[in-house]
């Protein structure tokens, strides 16, 4: 047992002593112990070097506001984690854990050298050193700082755990389980409303854990909490969360729960998550999340072994640990009184109480005096010593305002307390108001926006009876605004040492102010000479000084620092705080893991993957996949030994000299019925639709009211009533989510129905002079002959045996079909076309294939040729627009004046004055290489390939006025080199189309 | 995350059902070919931005997939009403 452990006292298990290392060093820590105590309890308060000037730093506090105990936990094997604050990490046999920034090791760090600069390092320093010169900034300054700072190194590893996500619904969510938090839950627990209490430490109680002097009930505090613990966990419409963070409070009374579920195990189940995320929708929320103590701000606070107060009272009481051998209390506030007295009577020697305020409730010093303890009131710190823990403090008298001479005491520990700061985090997330208490010198919870009650600490009520009476009656009143029928119970306590306190900026000093560290944010290593800095260097504004010296903006956000801060900045700026502001905390109200938020949707559940009915056989034969929206297509076929050029250039030959087969089920298909189903495409699309005979089909455009191309795709006539629409494959959804727009609010009077059949049908693709071939002997009920069933002909008939829709279309220039079969024939009927093809040299392709086949037609892709700025004549699609029609979506806008300007950029050809250059897609285009840096861009590429068809580069481009360059030379500035191409049509190959029927 | 109530449905749902649609009450000109530049301008791009009550569009995308109005104050994001695509612009606000 060491000598800072007191045996049998605390909630810890004396009987069940836990092995753990810190930085290599085996310790033993008991079972319930956090990180922080176990290693107090072994005497090592040091255990981080600081963010910014790599000071040694200790535990500061018992819980999550922690600046300064954050560790690396590691089980190794993909399980470790940075930043981990030892306050809430529980020890576990074998926990592995080390200290962060500092190099070579925690006791001697290179990096402290910035603390000896701390002079040329001041508050924005970063805005005024690294400025110039410019080129410096990426190749040293950068790296520099970068290897400076931070704090802890991220994983190497993928993360090995899994995460859950859980939704709930209750009546009232109880925020806390300290006093106020418990009795809530309890009452409104009673009156049958369904409950969920959530508390971020191990054990629910919150202040009860850790005071032992407290009656309640005429029970010990322990022996109510025993009660009430068994009480609650009894209730079946009870929920108790412990280990549990209320990260963000979200609109109408969503709160969202970090639950931590294996972090605290030794072996923790293979299948068990590692934490949950509950979003949880209360009809009424209890925000007890109480008040957290203020550092004071003096010469020096940041020593290991200077701790606040309400943390050394935590540590004793519910850990059974000692903070040190000799002890000193700084305090402006009652509560730190009580800690010595508890430490005191512990057997730790308190060598003095130093209270700032110049007359104090006597009962304070009449309980100190047969302690054997020096009670100095109006008095200040103005000093501490000590390389890596606390070894002497300077205290001086305070007279009239002035400082005295200072006086040396000796000691390894300095419990501070500058008050309470009620912890308004959440409630600041519902964009609640707050209220400046002048009494109390702290913002309180004013005008709500939520469902929502603020009980105990939270609103400033200090007091264990206080905080469980106001608890009581708030939950009472929460269950009844749910409708329940509640009552409060009494709840009287007695010893409930109650008190007061002042709340005091910075202490006074006999130090000049230059020579002063005082720390205000301890994980940000801000001072208040930094804050005043920033203050004289013009910053008026709270939020100007936060961002200036990034005080308040570590990963506590300020949970200690900002009261502190605000006083100070206030003080420097002249005005009284409330006119000065408090910055805004958001969500979340602790740092939370990126796997929390991620849930279930990580490693092949991070996002949906649409696969066609194909795509098992594409998978089998060694496709090379590329992601089009959410669908997963086969982009092309290697065989052994091919790179994607070769592979691409042999479908290319296969298609136009025999027959290619693709996959086209991800094409979007809509289905528009009704006998208003034409006059509503009329109204919709650019083209004509009232001839459009059933058993033909035609191109269809579809532009949005700005005259810009949205979409396009064949649309075929089934019946006079019914039409088969298709879209481009990201489009379907915005397509179909238009249609319905119109159909629903401009046009309700069209009796028009609309259906997504996109799932339902297989499309496959066959193109090439075998096509028909190919397919004439496995088609029934369709005569497929020029005359029969030209190009732009549908039909419904059998393909293989199977129910199909037939299309004669061609996205390649060469004769084409687009069997449409039920998507659970599709892969059968792929299997018995491409072994039917064998005969006619069949050959798979994939997108790529595809796109080089349209290229060379001069086919536009939307969203690749056009940018959502492209109009249908900047396209050449204006052949695609019904003149006659009176109106169409986006027909007025084609007569805006900027669209009608015919030096718009034009979709047109390129072709390189070398034919082996492919162009980069993207690649800007000029007309004079000679100009000055920087030249003016008349247009990019959009589409660039290499045709096998024509044995040379083709490419598309947007060109200003590309129509009337037609044979001018081009220019493609690159990084090193500059390309020259020639204006071409569109249309690459056989312009005259006569392959369509070949 | 809001709850919006879907007048079709008559339920109140998770804001992850819907998606906005935009302004409402911007009815499409009955004849786009009368209207001058200007006019046409206004129709296609300005908007109120309001600071208070918006009158907009939502669609119950994940529900029943309809249209409907909302006011919602852009200041709290509180929904104030939701009602039937088609019905009048209504006179006076729930507080």
């Amino acid at each position: 047992m060491s000598a800072f452990r007191i045996p049998g006292k605390g909630r810890v298990c004396h009987d069940k002593p836990v092995r753990f290392t810190f930085d290599g060093k085996q310790y033993q820590g008991l079972e319930a112990d956090t990180l922080a105590s176990a290693l107090l309890a072994n005497g090592v308060h040091l255990v981080g070097r600081s963010f910014k000037y790599h000071r040694p730093r200790g535990i500061v506090s018992a819980g999550s506001e922690e600046p300064n105990a954050l560790v690396g936990v590691s089980r190794g094997g993909g399980r470790e984690e940075p930043n981990t604050r030892a306050t809430l990490q529980e020890v576990y046999e074998g926990l592995t854990a080390i200290s962060q920034n500092r190099w070579p090791c925690l006791h001697f760090d290179a990096g402290a050298t910035a603390d000896v600069l701390h002079r040329f390092l001041p508050a924005g320093f970063y805005y005024k050193t690294f400025m110039w010169p410019k080129r410096f900034w990426d190749r040293l300054y950068e790296p520099l700082i970068r290897r400076a700072a931070g704090l802890g190194v991220p994983p190497s590893e993928p993360d090995a755990d899994h995460y859950a996500s859980r939704y709930a619904h209750c009546d009232v969510l109880v925020v806390g389980a300290g006093p106020a938090g418990t009795a809530a839950a309890l009452t409104a627990g009673r009156s049958g409303a369904q409950v969920i209490l959530a508390d971020e430490q191990a054990e629910i109680g919150g202040a009860l854990l850790a005071d032992d002097k407290v009656q309640i009930e005429d029970q010990t505090a322990a022996d109510w909490l025993s009660a009430a613990q068994a009480e609650l966990a009894a209730l079946p419409n009870v929920r108790l969360l412990a280990r549990t963070t209320a990260i963000g409070y979200y609109h109408q009374n969503m709160v969202g729960l970090a639950q931590r579920i294996t972090d605290h195990l030794a072996s923790p189940p293979a299948d068990a998550p590692r934490e949950r995320m509950w979003r949880v929708r209360a009809a009424q929320v209890v925000l007890a999340q109480g008040a957290i103590e203020r550092p004071l701000v003096f010469h020096g606070n940041d020593r290991p072994g200077v701790m606040l107060a309400g943390a050394a009272q935590i540590y004793l009481n519910r850990y059974g640990v000692k903070p040190g051998k000799t002890v000193v209390v700084v305090t402006s506030h009652d509560s730190a009184w009580h800690t010595a007295f508890d430490l005191a009577d512990a057997g730790t020697p308190i060598a003095a109480i130093i209270d700032t305020r110049p007359a104090i409730d006597p009962a304070l010093t009449e309980a100190a005096a047969p302690r054997g303890i020096e009670a100095l009131l109006s008095h200040t710190v103005t000093a501490t010593s000590g390389r890596l823990r606390l070894r002497s403090i300077h205290v001086n008298a305070v007279t009239d305002g002035k400082v005295g001479g200072a006086r040396l005491i000796l000691c390894d520990t300095l419990l501070m307390s500058g008050g309470w700061t009620p912890s308004l985090h959440l409630f600041s997330h519902t964009q609640g108001k707050l209220a400046w208490d002048e009494a109390s010198q702290s913002f309180l919870p004013d005008l709500k926006t939520e469902a929502c009650h603020i009980a105990g600490g939270g609103r400033g009520l200090w007091g264990i009876e206080n905080a469980l009476q106001d608890g009581a009656k708030v939950g009472a009143e929460a269950a009844m605004a749910a409708g329940f029928n509640a009552t409060a119970p009494a709840l009287t306590t007695q010893n409930d040492r109650s008190g007061a306190g002042i709340i005091i900026a910075e202490l006074p000093t006999d130090r000049g102010p230059q020579s002063t560290r005082s720390f205000v944010d301890l994980q940000n290593d801000v001072t208040s000479k930094d804050i005043r800095l920033a203050v004289h260097e013009g910053m008026h504004s709270i939020e100007h000084v936060k961002r200036y010296t990034t005080s308040g903006m570590a990963t506590d956000q300020g949970k200690l620092a900002n009261m502190n801060g605000l006083a100070i900045a206030a003080a420097a700026i002249g005005k009284p705080p409330p006119q000065v502001g408090l910055t805004t905390f958001r969500p979340p109200y602790t740092p939370t893991t990126f796997g929390t938020f991620a849930g279930y949707h990580q490693d092949d559940t991070f996002d949906i993957t649409r696969k066609t009915p194909i795509d098992p056989w594409a998978a089998d034969n060694g496709a090379v996949f590329e992601p089009v929206s959410l669908w997963r297509r086969a982009w092309y076929f290697p065989k052994p030994g091919e790179d994607m050029h070769a592979a691409v250039a042999r479908e290319c030959r296969a298609t136009r000299n025999a027959v290619g087969i693709f996959d086209a089920s991800t094409l979007g298909k809509i289905e528009v019925v009704g006998p208003d189903a034409v006059e509503f495409l009329n109204r919709l699309y650019t083209n004509p639709w009232t001839k459009l005979a059933p058993g033909r089909c035609r191109y269809g455009l579809l532009l949005g009211e700005d005259g810009y191309i949205l979409d396009d795709g064949v649309i075929g006539r089934l019946s006079e009533d019914r039409f088969h629409v298709t879209t481009t494959t990201g489009g379907a959804a915005r397509v179909l989510n238009m249609m319905e727009d119109y159909l629903q609010t401009e046009w309700p009077d069209l009796r028009v129905w609309l259906t997504s059949v996109t799932e339902q049908w297989a499309t496959i693709a066959l193109n090439g002079p075998n096509a028909r071939k190919l397919l004439e002997p496995l088609v029934e009920g369709q005569d497929l002959s020029d005359e029969a069933f030209p190009h732009m002909s549908l039909a419904d008939c059998t393909v293989a045996g199977f129910p199909a829709r037939l299309f004669r279309v061609s996205f390649t220039g060469e004769m084409g079909f687009e069997v449409n079969v039920p998507a659970r024939h599709g892969l059968a009927l792929w299997q018995r076309l491409l072994g039917e093809g064998e005969a006619h040299d069949i050959c798979p392709y994939g997108t790529e294939t595809m796109h080089v086949l349209r290229a060379e037609k001069g086919f536009i892709v939307v969203g690749q040729d056009t940018d959502g700025t492209v109009t249908p004549g900047d396209a050449n699609l204006g052949w695609a627009i019904g003149k006659r029609k009176p109106d169409f979506v986006g027909k007025r806008s084609l007569a805006r004046p900027d669209l009608v300007d015919p030096n718009r950029k034009q979709l047109v050809g390129l072709l390189t004055d070398d034919p082996k250059v492919v162009l980069e897609e993207g690649a800007q285009l000029v007309d004079d290489p000679n100009r000055p840096i920087p030249m003016q861009m008349i247009g990019h590429v959009t589409s660039s390939y290499w045709s096998e068809a024509l044995g040379r580069s083709i490419a598309l481009a947007l060109v200003e006025g590309g129509r009337m360059r037609m044979g001018e030379t081009l220019y493609l500035p690159m990084a090193s080199i500059t390309h020259t191409a020639k204006v071409s049509r569109t249309v690459f190959y056989d312009p005259d189309g006569q392959r369509l029927s070949m | 995350m809001l709850l919006i109530h879907c007048p079709y449905c008559e339920a109140t749902l998770p804001e992850l059902e819907f998606t906005y649609a935009g302004e409402a009450h911007i009815a499409r000109p009955a004849d786009p070919s009368t209207m001058s530049d200007e006019q046409w301008r206004d129709f296609l791009f300005i908007r109120t931005n309001a600071r208070g009550p918006h009158f907009e569009r939502w669609r119950h995308a994940h529900g029943c997939g309809r249209f409907f109005n909302a006011v919602r104050d852009t200041v709290s994001d509180k929904f104030l009403l939701t009602y039937k695509a088609g019905e009048p612009k209504p006179e006076s606000l729930p507080e």
